[in-house]
């Protein structure tokens, strides 16, 4: 393929990934879509989950934790709310992060905790997805 | 003329002030530089969040869009955020951003509007509450956080969207430094609320394409002007920080400094004072001899 896709992915902290790629697969609210080079302009929400970078036959998986996706004629900019390659991720620490924060989650005694405990288990929980597959 | 040990005194307590400012200055540089690599690694999100952001404002206008897009349709009551640093001992650091508030304030005053303050940070609170401590609704208090990122941003978006949920302002304006050099910060107006495309951006050609929206319009809106609001606010505290270290590091700097030229201005007056007072001595022996 000659053209490439120009794509961003940046979150609140940093930027993780600026240059030219082959295709973006992006988790939509609506169902994961492709981006080719020359896609069509959109505007999506995503939901948690790992987005795959394909660029010259090898493929990098990140895992998204919400935010936007936006094509526009000059490429694909994805915001993240957060943002963490699947590479740097030990599955083994995620299950025992999962643990701790379900401890957390029933030893919760405030609404605000429970919350915080919930939202911590739901992070994990889609980490722990994005691994799997 | 005062005595030896007086000058001794001086000499050693102004050393002592001088190893502090060293100290200070020091790790003032250590903090600046992970401050400022964290306050440049996230001016790209605050840049293409805008981007976005303008592209939608432009699709989205009338009476559909959102509040926080669209505004109260007035500007009678105006919110001013003013972040600030917690500690001192950081030059004109404060009282840059302080001024250009209280410029701020003067104006939207005598244009007959109600003013508001929320203050992030003690410094500037203490200064803004000599002549303004009525407007001060809310104080977010920074110190507790050791390290400026996610958790302190939401903290200052919720109190800025709880009071205007409340309905108790109309407008929304972030005052900050903008980390440029150590030695240069500029003070910055930024309007929250309501949103706006910044200057000088503007919506990609879409080459007669048509914008697609998933799920629609309207609830991408909704979920990324908050982000949007996150965003800004993170940034204009990591710009804040870095330019505090920056602004800390150059006033330590000229401290130590300070501090050298006044060792090496006692050290000179005590020297002749020792060499004053052997003379002295000298004539009394010798014309003590003399006169046996």
């Amino acid at each position: 393929m000659a053209d490439k896709l120009s794509f961003a992915l940046v979150s609140p902290e940093r930027e993780l990934f600026n240059g030219e790629v082959d295709q973006v697969v992006v988790p939509g609210s609506e169902g994961e879509f492709g981006v080719l080079p020359n896609h069509s302009p959109v505007m999506s929400v995503i939901r948690p989950g790992a987005l795959k970078v394909l660029s010259d036959g090898a493929e990098r998986r990140i895992f998204v934790n919400g935010g936007f996706a936006d094509v526009t004629p000059e490429g694909l900019t994805v915001l993240a709310e957060e943002a963490i390659d699947l590479a740097d991720i030990d599955a083994a620490q995620i299950e025992q992060e999962l643990k701790n924060a379900s401890e957390d989650l029933r030893d919760a005694n405030s609404d605000a905790k429970r919350e915080a405990a919930q939202r911590a288990v739901a992070r994990l929980e889609s980490i722990r997805a994005a691994l799997a597959r | 003329m005062p005595s030896l040990k007086e000058f001794r005194n001086r000499i050693a307590s102004v050393k002592s002030t001088q190893k502090i400012t060293k100290a200070m200055q020091m790790v003032a540089a250590a903090k600046l530089k992970r401050a400022q690599s964290q306050a440049e690694a996230a001016r790209p999100y605050a840049e293409r969040m805008s981007r976005v952001i303008a592209n939608l404002a432009a699709a989205v206008q009338g009476d559909d869009a959102p509040a926080l897009l669209r505004g109260a349709g007035k500007d009678q009551v105006h919110l001013l955020v003013v972040m600030t640093s917690e500690r001192g001992l950081c030059g004109g650091f404060n009282t840059q951003i302080v001024r250009a508030a209280r410029e701020r304030i003067d104006e939207l005053l005598s244009a007959g509007k109600t003013v508001k303050i929320l203050a992030v940070g003690k410094k500037g609170r203490d200064q803004l509450r000599r002549l303004h401590g009525d407007k001060i609704v809310t104080f977010i208090d920074l110190s507790g956080f050791r390290n400026i990122g996610a958790d302190a941003s939401n903290l200052v978006r919720s109190a800025v969207l709880d009071l205007y949920e409340q309905g108790e302002f109309d407008v929304a304006t972030l005052f900050f430094s903008r980390f440029q050099s150590v030695i240069s910060q500029t003070p910055t107006a930024l309007q929250l609320i309501p949103a706006r495309a910044p200057e000088g951006v503007t919506p990609p050609d879409l080459k007669g394409a048509i914008y697609e929206y998933e799920p629609n319009e309207a609830e991408i809106l909704e979920a990324l002007l908050p982000q949007y609001l996150n965003g800004q606010i993170l940034q204009a505290l990591l710009e804040n920080q870095a330019g505090f270290y920056g602004a800390q590091m150059s006033a330590m700097d000229n401290a130590t400094r300070n501090a050298g030229d006044l060792i090496r201005k006692l050290t000179l007056r005590y020297n002749r004072q020792r060499q004053a007072n052997i003379t002295k001595e000298l004539i009394e022996i010798i014309s003590g001899a003399e006169a046996l």
